[in-house]
């Protein structure tokens, strides 16, 4: 059983020090060997890889000391590193699968496709976490983000469009409907975790009933005359400036689109508010054992209605974000997100029964959803497969990790 | 058949990073009571999940009936004749007590349930073991004790060779004990053998015509119960002298009083009512009585955790109006609870985080963590508590009840109390560790703290406590000094409301 090779873990760091500089230098040869129509920015990603591996290596060098000193290899350690990151690795077969179909695929341009693209999701998937942490769900995220699409563009379409939501309304700054969006999300955010705290009502009927709440309330709004129901468009540039700006736009290159550095800025704050506040422990205790945690004296009531108005405000942005980056909004704006965020969260190792879950996992869990969707697209498969593909992967990452922790 | 119904020959069973079982053998001859014995984690539990087909062993053999076997779920051990009640119940609630027993082998007509039929065996069964409920009343509103009672019904209704009974007698009265006593001898006349673990040791002298002791995985022998006695069990389990089974008593308890209760009722008129006692400065009071006697839910409700509808809680001579735990934890009060696993651990968490969950605030500034600080204060009280535990960074699931319980104090203390309640704090601990829980305890009075303890256990009342209240049904009916106390008194009082 024991069979296997333990090596020093100052020795694996370096190893892994070693082949990242090799890869690194090894990008930046490539990059004038190669031929750049053919393959495209793969030495950029050699070099981007290479500088990775280097970067883990020093962090187990320098962070080693609360490690253990060894390592070992053998059958069961690889083992359990394929259960463990199977998802990740299917990801980057999947990778080189569609670098060799369609090497287009290796550009930088590409990669911050996906990125762009995985901004929103990652901010509502970050709301919905919390209630996932405490063995709940949420189904208002959908439905909040198109009530904060909705109320932000209403207030602000440019003077001269003809169909305006509010003719009379001045040019009012930018922030004003946003904080104004964000606040009705977060008015519903509060109503779902008041039932859910006072009357311990399980979340998913009372983020079910305020689901049809909300959107009976924005489909309210939407119908106000004179918009009857007409999709909000001539949106205001300052606003859409939001979702659409382009960074460091310089000679042939596009740009970094502003969502991607966004979407950065709520993940460390939410990785912050998990892992290193009161609240975020409070959370974690909760999802852990309810039961201990009344009796250790969390303020279960207080942490609850907190979670779900947290929440509501990721969603609130998520949908701002939305509407800004499309320039228009309906109703019907952000139908079905809980399920895509819930679905990203789950692959991302996020357990159902609470306690579990790592901004790290859900942030892998994401791109995931996005690099296959983006990934098949490319390739040309049909939005048909695409669906059964995505289903496939959520029922065999949480069968894997399901395995986990299952006893043997 | 052999000489023996059951052999396990060296059964090996390794997790990761633990031998759980190391050589393992156990014989058991038909008919006979067959106790085993081992401090918690020695393997006991380990050994007949393999024996039920829970686990599989990873060496070694088992020959049932004369036939060597592989079981590899519980359906296969139930068909060759081996059943088992579990430790921990896990009763369907809201279906009724006859659903739950025949679960998987309804009676059936056609493709339908044939109910008549499972009523009039369910009736038979309760016959059979001498046992009055009714077999269609739900599951959840049954009592511990009569949960329990069902189960071993169950288990009979086998008609097994072999029945394991893990613990059976953990949440029964002493006459209920004699019930299940009875049940057994039954099932031997008709040679069924049973595997009896507990850790009781009056109960398995009593009961038992052989021992197994096992101790850490590994099998240290097997002797007939006549030869022993509950010194040589307990000095072959834990391998060590234990002569004194509680620490010598080094304080004087004090005569302020530091809590006044005085005739708190609870809105549930079943419930405790018209409780009234002082705790003083300094002193064990424990709290006897049999399960039922509201002696948890009285002190969960001074912990408020339930409603108190009268009467007045004072502390220090001030009065104290609890509406919520934190208001209790305000008050210096601690509550160590009596469902360790429900309501006391975080098994996911770390021991970090099980530690210093309590006082987090503590440890916080505008409710950001304050790491170093945090982690100085988990480790110290840790360490003052003298928890076994690889890192602070450990899962709490992965220590040892005993250690687990020294966690939960670590915590409490860090909300500086000066009373704690402690309900049941060595239930299901080892011997070795409950020593060194008394000895905490002891410590914590010499700190000037007071203690409540609530204990089913009456040579840990007797043996610990300054003085004893006993409560039945929810009335305090006596409270004795050390001296008064002996266990025919704390009984009578702890029966006085009984026919």
């Amino acid at each position: 059983m024991q069979e296997g090779k333990t090596v020093q873990r100052r020795s694996f760091a370096l190893a892994f020090v070693g082949t990242g500089a090799v890869l690194a230098v090894l990008g930046i040869l490539l990059h004038f060997i190669l031929d750049a129509t053919k393959t495209f920015d793969l030495p950029w990603f050699i070099l981007g890889i290479g500088l990775a591996a280097v970067l883990y290596g020093v962090f187990q060098l320098t962070k080693g000391t609360r490690l253990t000193p060894t390592i070992a290899f053998s059958g069961k350690t690889a083992k359990r590193f394929l259960t463990n990151n199977a998802i990740m690795l299917a990801l980057m077969v999947l990778i080189v699968v569609i670098c060799f179909l369609e090497p287009r695929f290796m550009q930088i341009q590409v990669l911050l496709d996906i990125l762009t693209q995985s901004s929103t999701r990652l901010i509502i998937a970050l709301g919905i976490c919390f209630a996932l942490l405490i063995a709940g769900t949420d189904l208002s995220a959908g439905r909040m983000v198109g009530l904060a699409a909705v109320i932000s563009t209403s207030m602000l379409q440019t003077a001269t469009y003809a169909n305006r939501f509010y003719p009379d309304l001045p040019q009012i700054p930018v922030f004003i409907p946003i904080i104004a969006a964000i606040a009705a999300c977060m008015l519903f955010g509060a109503l779902n975790g008041f039932l859910v705290a006072k009357y311990d009502m399980h979340p998913f009927i009372a983020t079910l009933a305020v689901q049809v709440m909300i959107y009976g309330a924005c489909s309210l709004y939407f119908d106000l005359p004179p918009n009857n129901s007409q999709p909000i468009g001539g949106v205001r540039a300052d606003f859409t400036a939001l979702g659409q700006t382009r960074l460091f736009q310089i000679g042939s290159f596009n740009g970094i689109s502003i969502l991607i550095p966004i979407a950065v800025l709520f993940t460390v704050a939410i990785w912050f508010v998990l892992n290193k506040t009161v609240f975020g422990k409070n959370v974690y205790a909760i999802g852990g054992n309810r039961e201990a945690a009344v009796v250790s004296g969390v303020n279960v009531f207080k942490t609850i209605l907190f979670i779900f108005i947290l929440a509501s405000f990721m969603y609130g942005v998520g949908g701002v974000l939305e509407a800004a980056r499309t320039a228009g909004a309906t109703n019907n704006y952000g139908n079905g997100y809980e399920t895509d965020a819930i679905a990203s969260c789950v692959v991302g190792g996020v357990s159902l029964n609470g306690g579990i879950g790592t901004v790290g996992g859900i942030v892998s869990g994401v791109l995931i959803f996005t690099v296959i969707q983006y990934g098949l697209q490319f390739i040309g498969i049909s939005p048909m497969w695409q669906q059964i593909i995505k289903g496939v992967i959520i029922a065999v990452a949480v069968a894997i990790d399901m395995s986990k922790y299952k006893r043997k | 058949m052999g000489e023996y119904v059951l052999e396990m020959n060296n059964i090996t069973k390794v997790f990761p990073g633990v031998k759980a079982l190391d050589g393992v053998t156990l014989k058991v001859r038909p008919g006979s009571v067959h106790a085993l014995m081992g401090e918690n984690g020695a393997g006991k539990s380990t050994l007949m999940k393999c024996l039920f087909g829970i686990y599989h062993e990873d060496g070694g053999e088992i020959i049932f009936d004369g036939k060597k076997r592989t079981i590899n779920t519980s359906k296969e051990a139930l068909d060759l004749g081996i059943s088992m009640i579990h430790q921990e119940l896990h009763p369907i609630r809201f279906r009724p007590v006859m659903e739950n027993i025949w679960l998987g082998r309804f009676p059936m007509r056609g493709i339908a349930v044939n109910k008549k039929a499972m009523i009039k065996q369910t009736k038979e069964l309760f016959k059979e073991v001498d046992l009055d409920i009714d077999p269609e009343v739900l599951a959840g509103t049954l009592s511990a004790s009569n949960l329990q009672l069902v189960e071993i019904a169950k288990a009979v209704s086998y008609n097994s060779k072999i029945i394991i009974m893990d613990e059976p007698t953990s949440s029964l009265t002493d006459n209920e004990t004699e019930h299940l006593f009875k049940i057994i001898r039954q099932l031997q006349s008709k040679g069924c053998a049973i595997i009896y673990i507990s850790h009781k040791m009056e109960e398995i002298l009593k009961i038992s015509d052989e021992v197994t002791i096992m101790r850490d995985g590994q099998y240290v022998g097997t002797w007939p119960a006549k030869e022993l006695t509950t010194d040589l069990i307990i000095n072959r389990m834990v391998g060590r002298d234990m002569t004194n089974r509680f620490p010598p008593k080094t304080y004087t308890p004090g005569t302020e009083v530091v809590l006044k209760v005085d005739d708190i009722c609870s809105p549930l008129p079943k419930s405790f009512q018209h409780v009234s006692f002082d705790l003083h400065k300094g002193e064990i009071l424990g709290i006897g009585g049999l399960v039922g006697a509201q002696r948890t839910e009285m002190v969960e409700a001074l912990f408020g955790l339930r409603e108190i509808v009268s009467g007045k809680v004072e502390k220090d001579g001030k009065p104290f109006h609890i509406k919520s735990v934190r208001d209790a934890k305000a008050h210096g009060l601690a509550l160590l609870t009596e469902e360790r696993r429900a309501s006391g651990v975080f098994g996911i968490l770390s021991i970090e985080d099980n530690t210093v969950i309590a006082a987090q605030k503590d440890f916080a500034r505008n409710g950001v963590l304050q790491e170093g600080k945090r982690y100085k204060a988990a480790k110290e009280s840790n360490e003052s508590m003298r928890t076994k535990t690889p890192s602070m960074e450990e899962l709490m699931q992965n220590l040892s009840g005993g250690n687990q319980q020294k966690v939960l104090i670590a915590r409490w203390l860090l909300t500086h109390p000066d009373i704690l309640i402690l309900d049941e704090p060595t239930r299901g601990i080892d011997v070795g560790a409950k020593y060194e829980i008394y000895t905490i305890m002891h410590d914590l009075i010499k700190e000037g703290k007071s203690i409540i303890m609530i204990s089913s256990e009456m040579p840990e009342l007797l043996g610990m406590a300054d003085r004893v209240m006993v409560m039945c049904e929810g009335r305090v009916t006596g409270i004795l000094s050390r001296e008064e106390a002996d266990s025919v008194q704390v009984m009578r009082l702890a029966t006085a409301f009984m026919k």
